[in-house]
Order: structure tokens, then sequence, then C-alpha cells
């Protein structure tokens, strides 16, 4: 079968996520009409603490707030997930320098790239937006290349 | 810009509990898409689950059906009276190079941020690894960038 090689492991919770992560947009743009991503957090909260100007930015410094309690609700929704369906203290086997220097790269693209997954890849490419629709097409293409590169190093997890 | 700080400080009461609701709703869908654990996000990146297409097609048709439609009605959001629009984002060569290095990153740890403070409300301590990596990532850019803009004035877009 063709869908178990491409889905070895089933797909309804896949579809299921990704329409809630879609109904969370929704209820953030329909009561607010703010098109939310998660990377902008990372920035509007180091305004908190740095003076550098590329962070003391109005639409840094204005919307710092209510981005710090949407993360929050992102934890709080992950928490709720794992307590419900009982994979709560689920740890990642994936190496630390793997995270720490996969993540110090995902801060800088993120940033320069102007969004994430969420922002570009949820409400941009919802948007049909060209820019984004570019930004993703980059950022998946060359996540394959470089996780096959990883893999064929021999490095696992 | 759309949730700004009002001057006079007022913000629709219902505004921060609408964000939270929101938040806990994007952070369960990561949980039960298993987007939380880079592993299964690597699984797909090595082209042996294409689950995360599933994922992201799925949100990002919610997410454009409702734009589209509410966009249409020309409305005003009732908590912020934000005239509802896309998401427009300008076309530079940032967009592609940003794209690229997050690529890379995403490619070696198999996380991003919506999926990290997810993974994080799970339980999964070891990803504070990949999160104090992003904010010194943001901040590094920042700082490059700060010091850019004392010879040229930012023209970026509100986000």
């Amino acid at each position: 079968m063709l869908a178990e090689t491409l889905l070895p492991n089933g797909w309804l919770h896949y579809l299921l996520g990704g329409l809630l992560i879609g109904t969370g947009t929704v209820v953030i743009y329909a009561t607010t009409g703010i098109t939310a991503g998660a990377s902008t957090f990372l920035e509007s909260t180091l305004s908190y603490v740095s003076k550098q100007s590329r962070f003391q930015q109005f639409r840094f410094t204005s919307t710092r707030d209510w981005r710090v309690v949407f993360t929050l609700g992102i934890v709080l929704g992950g928490a709720i997930y794992g307590l419900a369906f009982g994979e709560f203290g689920w740890t990642t086997e994936v190496q630390w320098w793997r995270l720490l220097f996969g993540g110090v790269l995902v801060g800088v693209g993120t940033r320069l790239g102007k969004g994430c997954t969420s922002g570009h890849g949820v409400c941009g490419v919802g948007s049909l937006s060209e820019t984004s629709l570019l930004n993703v097409a980059t950022f998946v293409g060359i996540a394959v290349g470089t996780a096959q590169v990883v893999m064929a190093l021999g490095v696992t997890p | 810009m759309a949730g700004e700080t009002q001057a006079d400080g007022g913000r629709h009461p219902l505004f921060m509990p609408a964000i939270l609701l929101g938040g806990v709703v994007f952070g369960f869908g990561l949980g039960l898409s298993q987007m939380y654990r880079p592993e299964v996000v690597l699984r797909f990146l090595q082209l042996s689950d294409m689950g995360l297409l599933l994922v992201m097609g799925g949100a990002s048709v919610v997410a454009g059906t409702a734009f589209a439609l509410l966009s249409r009605t020309g409305r005003t959001a009732p908590l912020t009276g934000t005239q509802f629009g896309k998401r427009v984002k300008s076309m530079d060569r940032n967009v592609v190079l940003g794209g690229g290095i997050f690529g890379v990153g995403w490619g070696i740890s198999g996380i991003c941020p919506g999926a990290a403070y997810a993974s994080l409300g799970v339980g999964n301590v070891a990803i504070l690894y990949a999160l104090l990596g992003m904010f010194a990532g943001a901040y590094l850019q920042g700082f490059v960038r700060s010091t850019d803009d004392t010879a040229a004035t930012s023209t970026e877009e509100p986000a």
C-alpha cells in the first residue's frame, strides 16, 4: 500500500492535530485580527532585557505582553495534551548539541526570514502569500537536504 | 497594527483570554500531531513519514479559509477593531536567506519555535537546549542588525 509507505505511523492524529493548530490560529484571528506567529516571541521577549535598537522597535515592545501570553498558552496546551494522553514527561533522545546548535540557526533564520513554521507555514501559506510560499519552499527543501546529510554522516538520534 | 498596547492602557477585557485560548488550542494541536517530538519531524525530513504535510496542510487550510472569509466581509475584529486582512510580508533576499538558515537549523534539530514551546509543556526538559539556542540566535541577528540600523534606517513593516 502506498499509504503505508508514505504514512507508516498512521494519518488521523496528524490531520486532527493540524486542524487544531489551524483552529487555534483562527481563535486569535477571528477575535483580534492578528495573524500570529510563534517566532516573533523570541525577539519581543528580548526587548524586555536588551536595549538593542532592533528589539526596541514599537512592533515588538507594543506586542510583547500578549506574545508572552500566546507562548504560555502553547506551553499549557502541550501540558494538557501530555497529561490527557499519558505522554507527559516524554523526553527526546535527539542529542543536546543538535538541539542547541540547530536552535541557534532556527533563531537566526526565522527572525531574518520574517517568520517560521507557524507565521509563514500556516498563516502565510493560508494567505497564499508569495513571500511565505517562497520562504517555506526554501526552508523545507534545505531542511530535507540537511537531515539527509546528518543521517548519511551516521548521527543518530 | 493589531493588538498593540493602547496609549490609555485599554484593551478589551477578553483580549488576553482570547490569545491564551488560541495558544492552548494551538499547543494541544502540536501535541496531538506529535510535532513536539523532534524525532517525528526528522522522520519527515528524512522522507520516511509524510505526516508533517498533513499537519501543515490541515492547519493552513483551516487558517486560510477563515482569513479569506473574514477578509471578504470587510468587517473589523470584535476585540481590537482591527480590519480583517491577510498576512502580508514584504519580499526581499532575507526571506530566502533566513529561510535557508532556518532550514539548516530545522534539519539538524528537528524543532521549530512553536513546537519547542509545546514540547516544554509536555515536560520534555531537554528542549530547553533548543529554546536557549533560539534565543541566542535571535539575539545574535538582532545585535548585528542593530549595528546595521545605525547606518541605514530599517524599512521593515510591522509584524
